[in-house]
This record gives structure tokens, sequence and C-alpha cells, in this order.
């Protein structure tokens, strides 16, 4: 029996709720990591770009002298982007950040909106408390520990990290396919997805996979879909597939 | 009839699937409108139509097809629609203004009571350090450094010819770092059901007292207060704040105003903790002034008076909104 994952649920006027999955500890984590490394680069940049151009040579010694130009236009600003970096960037993409997309997540408030600039400020304060003692140890406890993967910044400010699906798409042929009288609505989006995916896949995986639906939604027989019309070729496969998902030739 | 009810519910499915173009204007209006990239009247109405196709849909989905992709974006749209209707645009200026015009206010007025609690733990404790090093001067080795002692020993504050060794604006960086630090531990230690803040308030004042009543003891009390009197106006004022925030969120843990501790540890921390905003920002400007007027024997008393008195006016400016043109509701005739 699979255990349904947690999610927010937020009431609508429709009386059709809003329901937001909430991103787990491998979710946070990639995010975290990705964000971790955009920092450390931005940082890092700042540094070896200043550092150089102090200089005016090719080295990132720093004076020996207590040097204010060094500290104030080299380190200070290196460091200001490693700390400050997820204060600024949540504010300015409304709760998200560049690991955070790529992870497919973004934080919301508990009524599903973007959180105000309070909450996202507070959440990130209490970084502070999560990273204890080490690599953000008590953050992963209690990520891990409690039902929606809250760190404590999320306590305190009231957001959680849900999962955006952005980049959801439609397939966009499975009307068609689903008319065509064949197939159910779950083969028809099947179909029209691996159609869509076609000229990304690799012969052999196009070949595979047609070769597996038209075995499930094409009504052969084993044998028959695997003895394709041209064998291996991989444009009849995809033919026999058109020819499943076409409204009129059923 | 299963025939019928199989074919109906086909008939269903398909009339739902030739409406894809529909949701997908729907959920590029919806992200239009989040990003406030349209005036267009018209079609930000247009979007409570949209709201509720995506809801009317979505039901029919989540029952024909509840594991496919076209509910995953359909989940997708009718959320983003719904938080597009119901929280408008993000302006980031506009959150930012609210925040310091309405939000920070308010904290204050509603943590009054905490900061005057804070405030006078903080005094309590400078007095018992005073008393204590006054009495015992031998303990101020459990509160100062030993270079701290040797040159006060000497006869000279350890803050003198300070910019001889240190750059201004390294001071002022390393000042202004670490007490933001040391003011959002005060803050997030009130975690420790208020106890850790109650510590850092309580160490503070303790050391800030036993470092005068040392001074004193030496004849450097009047060069201290120079000192400080620019930057500790506000600097203190900002420890007992963030006392007083953290106090809040320790006595959310001890005595939960709402239905669990963890529900009203959230509500706490959220109200108190944008104070911590202001907080860091008084505490830059401290910290600049910390860098490069109190160390710089050029400044006169009269001068870092007015600069801290100035500032600390700033400071009240700030947290009340005024600085941000909020004014005080008048009173109904």
């Amino acid at each position: 029996m699979s255990e349904v994952a947690p999610g927010l649920t937020v009431d609508s006027v429709t009386g059709i709720d809003v329901s937001l999955p909430v991103a787990g500890p491998g979710a946070r984590a990639y995010a975290f990591l990705v964000d971790w490394h955009i920092r450390v680069i931005l940082a890092l940049g700042w540094f070896v770009l200043g550092a150089l151009l102090h200089n005016g040579r090719f080295t990132l010694a720093a004076p020996l002298t207590n040097d204010a130009r060094w500290f104030g236009a080299v380190v200070a600003p290196a460091l200001a982007i490693y700390f400050l970096y997820h204060h600024a960037v949540e504010l300015v993409m409304r709760g998200s950040t560049p690991g955070k997309r790529m992870a497919g997540v973004r934080i919301v408030a508990r009524d599903g909106g973007a959180p105000s600039a309070g909450a996202l400020l507070t959440r990130n304060v209490f970084r502070l408390v999560d990273s204890l003692p080490l690599f953000y140890g008590v953050g992963l406890i209690t990520v891990v520990l409690t039902r929606e993967h809250l760190r404590i910044g999320d306590m305190a400010a009231g957001t959680l990290l849900v999962f955006e699906h952005a980049d959801a798409r439609l397939p966009t042929r499975a009307g068609e396919a689903h008319r065509a009288g064949r197939l159910d609505a779950t083969g028809a989006e099947i179909v029209a997805e691996l159609l869509e995916r076609w000229p990304a896949l690799a012969p052999e995986a196009r070949v595979r996979l047609a070769r597996q639906v038209l075995t499930r939604y094409g009504g052969e027989s084993g044998e028959s879909a695997e003895s394709g019309e041209s064998g291996d070729d991989d444009a009849a496969w995809r033919t026999r597939l058109e020819r499943l998902a076409r409204p009129g030739q059923g | 009839m299963t025939v019928n009810g199989s074919a109906r519910q086909r008939a269903l499915t398909v009339s739902l699937l030739q409406r894809a173009d529909l949701w997908r204007q729907a959920e590029r209006r919806a992200r239009r409108l989040a990003r406030g990239r349209s005036d267009d009247a018209a079609d930000a109405t247009h979007l409570a139509d949209d709201y509720r196709l995506l809801a009317h849909d979505l039901a029919r989905v989540r029952t024909l097809m509840p594991d496919s992709r076209t509910r995953e974006y359909l989940e997708a749209a009718y959320a983003r629609a719904h938080a597009t209707l119901h929280h408008g645009a993000w302006r980031i200026g506009s959150a930012l203004l609210s925040l310091f015009r309405e939000e920070i206010p308010a904290v204050v007025r509603w943590l009054r009571p905490y900061i005057l609690w804070s405030t006078a733990i903080f005094a309590l404790a400078v007095i018992g350090g005073y008393a204590l090093v006054q009495r015992y001067p031998e303990l101020i080795a459990l509160f100062a450094s030993p270079d701290l002692i040797a040159s006060v020993e000497r006869g000279q504050l350890w803050t003198e010819g300070l910019l001889n060794i240190v750059p201004s604006s390294v001071l002022s960086v390393q000042i202004l770092a670490n007490n933001i630090v040391v003011t959002l531990f005060a803050y997030c230690a009130g975690f420790l059901f208020g106890l850790g803040t109650l510590y850092i308030l309580g160490l503070n004042g303790l050391m800030l007292g036993a470092v005068f009543a040392f001074v004193s003891l030496h004849g450097l009390r009047a060069q201290l207060v120079g000192f400080i009197v620019a930057h500790g106006c506000v600097e203190l004022s900002v420890m007992c704040l963030s006392g007083a925030a953290g106090a809040a969120v320790g006595e959310a843990l001890i005595r939960p105003a709402q239905a669990g501790r963890i529900e009203s540890f959230r509500v706490a921390a959220l109200r108190s903790g944008k104070l911590l905003i202001a907080c860091a920002l008084l505490l830059v400007g401290a910290g600049i002034l910390e860098g490069y007027v109190s160390p710089d024997p050029r400044v006169p008393l009269w001068a870092r008076s007015a600069l801290g008195a100035g500032y600390w006016l700033f400071m009240a400016a700030l947290l009340s909104g005024w600085l941000f043109g909020r004014r005080a509701p008048r009173a109904p005739a």
C-alpha cells in the first residue's frame, strides 16, 4: 500500500480545494545544493575579480597591511553575497531561487499564496538555528521528523516548500488519441507523450517503448508487436503509434 | 448499462480534453497577472472566469483521469489562478513599504510589555555587574579579556589608537557583523523557551556593568562614556528589542495562546521576527558610527552626543513607522 504524500490543501470559494504537494527532504536538499553552488561561485567570482583588479597583477594575496579598500571592495561584498543570497533572491523571486526552480519547488504561505516579505526574511533569520551544530543538522532533523517536512525557519514564518509543476505540459494530442476510440484517457496520454518525445529518444528506446505501448494499448499480442512492419525500423513503429492515436482509424 | 456508462465516460473525457486550449490561455493569463505585467482590467476580470473554468474541469479530471498528466497540469494551473486571484501581483517595493510602515510598528506596539521587561532585565544585569566588580575588582577576569584588563590598568582605554591598528571600514564591518549575529542569536535563542534570550541579555548586561565598574575604578569612566555615546544608544536599545522579540517567542512556547505550541510559536515568531529586520539595519548604522566616529579622537563629545541622540530618534521614527509616512490615527471627534 503506497503512502499518500503530504500536501497543503487550501479551501476555495468554488468548493474545489487547491492541492499543493509538499516537497520532502530530497527536493529541499537538491535545491539547497544548487543554491549553495551558485552563491559560492558568485562570491568566489567577486573575490577573484576584485582581488585581481585591486592587486593589479595575477595574484589573490591579501595586502600585508590593513587596507580598507581591500576589505570594503573585495572581502565584504563577497561575504555579503554568500550570507545574504537567500534573503535577497527569495524576496526578488517571490519565494523562489534558481535552486528551487531547478528542483521544481517554491515557498508558499499557509494560504497557498506567495509569502510576505516579513515571512521570507524571518524564515531566513532562523537559518542560524537550523544550521546548528553543523551542516543544517537541526533543520534536517526537523524536516525528516515533521509531517509537512518543515525546518524551524518554516515553522516560524508559517511557510512551506511545495512542488510547483511550473513545467507541467499537456500532451497536445491526447484529446485526438482518446477520441479515436481505442484508448482510454491514460493510454491516450501515454501514446501522445511518446510521440511528442519521439525525436529526443534514442532509436533503441523508441522501439522498446513503442513495442510496450502497442502490446498494452494496440490490442496486439506480444508476438505481433514483436514482428513490427519493418523489424527495428523506428519510422514504422512511429507510423503504427500514429495510426493508434489518429481519429477515424480505430 | 455498462456499455452506456463507459461510452458516457469516454464522451466526457473527450469533451474535457478538447478544452485544453482554454486551460493554456487561463494558465498564461494567471502567470502574466501574477508578475504584474498587465494593467488591462478586462484581462484581470477574465481571470475570475478562468478560475471557475479550471475548478470545474479539475473536479472532473480528478474523477475521470486521476493519474494523468492532464490532472497534474490542471492542479498547477488552478493553484496558480487561485494564488493570483486571491493575492494579486507581487511588488517588492510595496511589500517592503508595507513592512516598514505598517507591520514593524504594529510589532513594536505588540511587544511593548516585552520591551519593558527585557530592558529591565538588561538594566538589572548592568547594575549587578557594576556592583559585583566594584566590590570585588578581581572578578573582572570573568567578563573581560586579559588585554583589555592590562590596558585599563595602564590607565588607557583599549579603544585608544584603535584606528592606527584597524582601518575604520574594517572595524565597522567587523563590529556590525558581530552585533547582528549576537542580536539574531538573542532572538533565535528564544526558541529555548526564552532561556537562551534571558542568558544572552543577562550576560551582555553583566559584561557592560562590569567593564564600566572596572574603568571607573581606574578613572576612565568619562572616556568610556565618550567612546560609546555615539553608537551605544541604538546598539543597546537594539539588544533590548531583540531580547523582547526572543522573549515573546519563548513565552509562546511556555504558555501557548493558540491551539498548540507549534502554532503558537509560529504566530509569535512570524510577528516578532519582522522587528529583527529593522534591528539589523539599525546595527549597520551603529557599526559605521562605531568604526568611524567613536574611536576618532578628533570628534568632540558634544558632536558624539548629538549623533547618538539623533540616531536614537531616527530609530524611534523608524520603529513607529513615522519615517515611512505612517501617522497615528486621530481619535474621532
